[in-house]
Parts: C-alpha cells; sequence; structure tokens
C-alpha cells in the first residue's frame, strides 16, 4: 500500500459513498443470511409461474453483456492491430473479469443449491441445455479473464519472469476469449429460444442468440466508454500519460464503431420482425414499449454516436454510451422479465422483492469496491514503469 | 506452439458440447418408443370430484392440503401444480357449460425440462415417464423456464435441499405392475392408462363414434413434439385452459440451432480472427517496410545530395583553389620580380 492511497483513504472516510457503500454492505449481509436459512421464498418474489427474477434478468443477463467490453478491446487491441486502444485494454479486462466473478457470485444466491454449481461440468454434463453451453463457457472464460489480468498483479508483485511468459499467451488468450464471449453472449439469448410459448413475439426469434451477440459488442464499446468517464474524476490522478492522451482518441474511435454496431443491431431486429412477420404486434401495449426500446434505445444513441463522431464532440458520444448501456439493460430486462410470461394475468406476473434488489445493490456495490481496490494499486490505468515502451 | 495447445484445448471443448448435438441432430425423429405408456384424459367424463388429487397426495406422500379434498369450492380459483401438489383439477366454464380439465406433467415424448437441464436430472424413460433425479438437481430452474405446460414446481422454501416437484406418472407403482394412484381412483373413467399407442386408437374411436361429443383432436398426440399424457375434450382446447399455438416442434428441435452454432464458432471464430489478425500483423509489417524502406531511400537520397554536395564544393573549392593559387603565384612571381626591378632602377641610379 503506497502513502498517497492512505492518504486519501483517510481523507475521505465518511464521503457519501463510502457511506452509501457500507449501509448496503450491511442490509446484503443480513439478506444473505434470511437467504441460506430461509430459503430462496424467503427474500424473493419468485413464484412457481416466475422461476427466474433480477438475479438472473440484471445479475446475470446485464452483467456478462456489459462485461463485453473486455473481448472487444483486447481484440481490437491484439487481433485487429489498432494498437491506439492499448491504454484501454487493462480497465476493460479487469472490468470484465470482475464482471464475471460477480456474475458466478451473485448466482450462489439465485441457484438452489450453490455447492453443486460445479456439477454440470464435473458430475453429469446436460449437453443438450444451452444453460450448460453457458456455464461451461462462463467457466472458461472466467479462468481466460483472470490469466489475461495477471500480468498487472505480478508486475505489482514485482514477478517479472511470469509476468513475462503470461504476456507472450497475450494473442492466444485474446482469440480463446472471443471464441468463448461470442459462444456464451449468444447463448445467453437462445436459452429463450426453448420457450415460444411464453416469451411475447416481439422479442421471441430464431435469432435471439444473433441478437444478443450483436448487442453485446454494442455494450463492450459503450461500456469501455462510460466506464472511462465514471473512472476519469475518481482515477484521474493514477492515469499516465499514455492513457490521457489516448482517451479522447479511443472515445472517438469506439464511438464510431457503436455507432455502426448499433446501426446494424437494428437492422437484423427489423429483418427478425419482417421474417417472423410480426408487425401487427407494434400497435398493441407491448408494441409501444418495443418501439421505445427500439427507437429511444437503440436507434437514438446509433445516431447520437454519429453525430457525436462527426462533431468530435465527446459530451454527445458520453451520452449516447450512457444511453446504451441503459438500453441494454432495457433489453434484458424484457427478454427475462417483462416480456416472459406475457401470457398470464398482471396478478400472476412476477415483481422483485426488496431483498432480491438488496443483493443486486450488494453485488455492484462490491464489484465498485473491488474495482477501486485493484486500480488505485495495480498498474491498470498506467503502465508500470519497469514495462514501458513494450508493445 | 503454446497458441496451438490452447486453440486445442478449445476445441476440445467445443467438441464435448458438439458431440451429443450432431448425434440428436442426426436423427430426430425416432419417434416414441414402442412401450411408451401413457395416460388418456377424458374431459367429458371428468366431475371434478378431486379424488384423483387425494390419491396423489397419498401415494407420493405429500402433506396436506389447505381445503380438505372433498371441499370443491376450490374449484372456484384457477389453480396450478406447486410443490405441494403434483396434480390439480380446475373448472372452466365454456360453451357447453362447466367442463373440468386435470393437469399434471405431460410426460413429453422429447421433453424441454430434459433438454434443458444442465446436469441431466430428467430424463424420458422408455416405459413413459419423464424422471427426476434429486441427488444431482442444482436449482436452476431452467427446467420451469422451458416446460411449455408451466408444470415443474420448486421448493422455495427448503433452504438447504430444494427440489423441483412434479408428477413422477408414478413410476416406483408402474414397476409393482400397479395403476398410477389417480387413474386407478377416478370415479369416471375419466383417465385410461395404457400403452401410448393404443391410447391414441381409443381416442380416435370416441371421436368417430361420437363426433357430436367431442371436437377432432387428440391434444398431446403432436403438440410439443407429441406427450404421453393426452387429452380428449367436447369443447375447443383453449376455452379448458389450454394453449393451441404450442405448435408441434419439440423442444430439441426448437434449441438445435443454436447448438448446431457451437461448433461452428469454435471451429471457425480462430481460424477467422487468426486471419484478421495476420491481415492487421502484414498490414503493420507492410507499413513498417515502407516506413525502413523511406527511411532508407531518404537517407540514400540525402547521402546522394550531401555527396553532390561534396563535390560541388570540392569543385567549387577547387576553382577557388585555383583562384587563390593563381593569385598567390601571380603575387609570388610579381614579388619575386620587384626586387630585380628596385635592384636594377637603384642600379641605374648607380651607374
Ligand atoms: S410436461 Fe413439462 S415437466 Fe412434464 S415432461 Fe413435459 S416439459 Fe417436462
Ligand atoms: S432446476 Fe434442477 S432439474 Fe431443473 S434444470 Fe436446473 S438442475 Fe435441472
Amino acid at each position: 500500500m503506497s502513502v498517497d492511497t492512505t492518504a486519501v483513504e483517510k481523507k475521505s472516510l465518511f464521503t457519501p459513498f463510502n457511506i452509501i457503500a457500507t449501509i448496503i454492505l450491511i442490509a446484503g449481509a443480513i439478506v444473505t443470511v434470511m437467504r441460506f436459512t430461509g430459503g430462496l421464498g424467503a427474500v424473493t418474489n419468485l413464484d412457481q409461474n416466475n422461476p427466474w427474477g433480477i438475479w438472473i434478468g440484471f445479475d446475470l443477463m446485464c452483467g456478462v453483456a456489459l462485461a463485453a467490453g473486455g473481448y472487444t478491446t483486447s481484440a481490437a487491441c491484439y487481433v485487429f492491430g489498432l494498437k491506439k486502444y492499448h491504454s484501454a485494454v487493462r480497465p476493460a479486462i479487469l472490468t470484465a473479469f470482475l464482471g464475471y466473478a460477480l456474475v458466478v457470485f451473485a448466482l450462489h444466491y439465485d441457484v438452489g443449491q450453490p455447492w453443486r454449481l460445479t456439477y454440470p461440468l464435473f458430475v453429469q454434463n446436460g449437453t443438450t441445455s444451452l444453460l450448460f453451453e453457458v456455464g461451461l463457457c462462463v467457466f472458461l472464460y472466467l479462468t481466460v479473464l483472470f490469466i489475461e489480468f495477471t500480468p498487472a498483479l505480478f508486475e505489482w508483485l514485482g514477478m517479472t519472469k511470469i509476468r513475462n511468459i503470461v504476456v507472450k499467451l497475450t494473442l492466444a488468450l485474446t482469440i480463446m476469449g472471443v471464441v468463448l464471449s461470442t459462444l456464451h453472449q449468444s447463448s445467453l439469448g437462445a436459452l429463450f429460444t426453448i420457450a415460444p410459448s411464453k416469451l411475447h413475439p416481439l422479442w421471441y426469434s430464431q435469432y435471439l442468440p444473433v441478437f444478443f451477440f450483436v448487442s453485446s459488442i454494442c455494450a463492450g464499446l459503450s461500456m469501455v466508454i462510460f466506464e472511462g468517464t465514471l473512472s476519469h474524476k475518481p482515477m484521474h490522478h493514477l492515469m499516465d500519460e499514455e492513457y490521457l492522451n489516448n482517451h479522447d482518441g479511443l472515445i472517438l474511435g469506439f464511438g464510431k464503431a457503436a455507432s455502426l454496431v448499433l446501426f446494424g443491431y437494428f437492422s437484423i431486429k427489423v429483418i427478425g420482425l419482417a421474417y417472423d412477420n410480426n408487425w401487427h404486434y407494434l400497435t398493441t401495449g407491448y408494441g409501444a414499449w418495443y418501439l421505445v426500446e427500439m427507437l429511444g434505445f437503440v436507434a437514438l444513441p446509433s445516431f447520437l454516436y454519429a453525430i457525436g463522431v462527426r462533431d468530435k464532440n465527446i459530451t454527445v458520444i458520453k451520452w449516447a454510451a450512457g444511453l446504451t448501456v441503459l438500453g441494454i439493460i432495457v433489453n434484458r430486462f424484457n427478454i427475462s422479465m417483462v416480456a416472459f410470461n406475457y401470457q398470464l394475468p398482471s396478478a400472476e406476473r412476477y415483481w422483485p422483492s426488496w431483498g432480491e434488489i438488496t443483493i443486486s445493490l450488494f453485488v455492484v456495490t462490491i464489484g465498485v469496491l473491488v474495482f477501486r481496490f485493484i486500480s488505485t494499486r495495480m498498474p491498470i490505468f498506467h503502465e508500470h514503469p519497469d514495462y514501458k515502451e513494450e508493445h | 506452439m503454446l497458441r496451438r495447445t490452447f486453440l486445442g484445448l478449445l476445441g476440445a471443448a467445443g467438441a464435448s458440447v458438439a458431440l451429443p448435438v450432431s448425434a440428436k441432430a442426426g436423427g430426430k425423429s425416432f419417434g416414441p418408443h414402442p412401450d411408451t405408456l401413457g395416460v388418456l384424459f377424458d374431459a367429458t367424463r371428468c366431475i371434478g370430484c378431486r379424488k384423483c388429487e387425494l390419491a396423489c397426495n397419498e401415494v407420493n406422500e405429500l402433506p396436506a392440503p389447505d381445503k380438505k379434498f372433498d371441499d370443491l369450492s376450490v374449484l372456484d380459483t384457477k389453480r396450478r401444480t406447486d410443490e405441494k401438489t403434483l396434480t390439480v383439477v380446475n373448472k372452466y366454464e365454456s360453451s357447453k357449460g362447466s367442463v373440468f380439465r386435470k393437469m399434471q406433467c405431460n410426460h413429453c415424448l422429447e421433453p424441454a425440462c430434459a433438454s434443458a437441464c444442465f446436469v441431466k436430472a430428467f430424463k424420458k424413460e422408455h416405459n413413459g415417464p419423464v424422471s427426476y433425479d434429486a441427488s444431482v438437481c442444482v436449482g436452476c430452474r431452467y427446467c420451469m423456464v422451458a416446460c411449455p405446460f408451466e408444470i415443474p414446481a420448486y421448493e422455495y422454501d427448503e433452504p438447504l435441499t430444494p427440489r423441483v416437484m412434479k408428477c413422477t406418472m408414478c413410476a416406483p407403482r408402474l414397476a409393482e405392475g400397479k395403476l398410477p394412484g389417480c387413474v386407478e381412483r377416478c370415479p369416471k373413467e375419466a383417465l385410461t392408462f395404457g400403452l401410448r399407442k393404443d391410447l391414441i386408437k381409443i381416442a380416435r374411436a370416441r371421436i368417430t363414434t361420437y363426433p357430436d361429443r367431442y371436437v377432432d383432436h387428440i391434444y398431446g398426440e403432436t403438440e410439443m413434439g407429441g406427450t404421453s399424457w393426452m387429452y380428449i375434450s367436447g369443447v375447443p382446447f383453449s376455452e379448458i385452459g389450454m394453449r393451441e399455438d404450442l405448435g408441434t416442434k419439440s423442444a430439441p428441435e426448437l434449441t438445435a440451432g443454436a447448438l448446431a452454432a457451437v461448433p461452428i464458432v469454435v471451429g471457425m471464430w480462430p481460424v477467422l480472427l487468426g486471419g484478421i489478425y495476420a491481415v492487421s500483423k502484414r498490414k503493420d509489417k507492410i507499413a513498417n517496410d515502407e516506413r525502413v524502406a523511406a527511411v532508407k531511400d531518404a537517407l540514400t537520397r540525402a547521402g546522394e545530395e550531401a555527396e553532390k554536395k561534396l563535390h560541388d564544393e570540392l569543385s567549387k573549392a577547387d576553382v577557388a583553389n585555383q583562384r587563390r593559387i593563381e593569385v598567390e603565384v601571380k603575387k609570388a612571381v610579381e614579388e619575386a620580380l620587384a626586387p630585380k626591378e628596385e635592384e636594377a632602377e637603384t642600379n641605374e641610379e648607380e651607374s
């Protein structure tokens, strides 16, 4: 622990952030005890018709989508050879690693017998299940992300030899990361292809895997911009010249890509709509909400991104990124909760309980705290002095 | 070399996913096993007495219900199966008056629950029942998401060993040669137990003999790829709470496309990405080569120029030198001559 970080902590022990974080952590601990002593029923609003709530809809679905910055950034940098994005790789990898680790952590609350979470891999493989694919990929990708993250750790610990070995693996790891991400980002969408009778036709499609994959790229690009913006202020003193110099260029580049991919996503969604001939649903209540999602959270940010890039207006791009991130959450919520079980009367529909919301906040808070802990100590936003000028 | 090992591992991971899929995709229409048993429910015969519910409760040793089984007032509210009730009879007001319909697990021929479970806790037995093995269940509840008939229920209030609960078709009783509890107890023979293929014949015979009494459809013959438990009714099935929009595709067919994409992604992506990497690397290399060439070029050009300049300078210097030498020589000559003239002059003066 270096001197200046302790100084910072001492100065800001009673910041609003710390106070709120503490409250959430305490509440989370209480709900945790309730969950593991009273069962799922004690803290959730789940029931026989609604087996999945926000712990799947938010913690898993959104968590995985928003962690997509890891594979998009490292692919851009190492596979597509866009070296100028190099400075963004470490923060993105760290975010992705923490994101996935938290997804797995949160799953321990949701599944009935978390101590059996490894059964699908090591006891009996349910290979016909898309959930098996999700589980296998998340498990492998979490490992890959951890290895990709370790150079920062080894640099911090001063373990040069092993650090250099891991760095040599970068390309292989990146390609594995992209393959695994492609698979499980899309298989999360594919999970719902088994239930055409339960998911509203405007959201159900045989193309769900493709939709999920393409939108995860939008999510990844936008999260890198969005998160860069968030960490900019509190982490500014840790960011080195290279990071800061490249920051605006990176935002422009990612903004441009996001604009294009969002546009592509919009197009394939329309193709999906046309293919299933679902136009007539657009005039219903669900149709209106579908249009809000498509126009407000896909078309609009795509357009904003384009304007921002054309005018080199970083502020507009940042707003577009925020909107896209929100849009991804809206989309994953729609598929896992809003449009799911649409045929049930409203009295039988799901609404999250306070316990569930508390745990979701708890998980996010832990993520932010760990991110802060690591990025204030290890070379994330700056290069380690010993390894400069290497790439 | 390391890269190859990694991709090999990845390929193996992909193959483990891919193998059973291709096996499945290769022969998806085996049809039901010839010995598959089932039950036929005839909604025109059911009187809503709830005797089947009682039998099920006893056979499976389930906890006592809130209201006794002879209390028929529960029929006024819609119910579904839950962790304490594996079968339920509901009353529906239809175009032909009150109709009762029993519901329980339909023991699908290609069950959505089994295809969804990532630990294979569900299994379609050859003789009909879809069995459940609580000792491996993780409790992800994807089976509940997947089942199109909304049957599996979960023990949400069980902290340590929650199970998925659903009708077992009384598999233990079948093994002893007994009838399922509900079938045995039904006073009106609304339930008929037998080989599935025979049940279809019976159902068809009833429909053809009494065309006015039945709608011409055996629910479960093809729905979601077919079920072991089937229904005939005097009113359209949608009027007794059964979805008629499920289609005939079974759950494995619905997800086959997504699963089939796995080996393709595992096989193609590394190649594509490797290609893109090679291209970008090559672009870098070309750019680099060009840069090196340009520098060299510039250097040679600079060198040539320098040489020329030197040469020029030299020749210029030559000229200048020449001139300077000439001047010097001239000066020297002049100087050498001068004293003589002086001498001559003095000599002239002296003489
Ligand atoms: S009815 Fe549902 S629970 Fe029963 S076998 Fe079919 S999919 Fe499984
Ligand atoms: S809850 Fe149990 S039985 Fe159902 S899919 Fe998950 S692991 Fe399988």
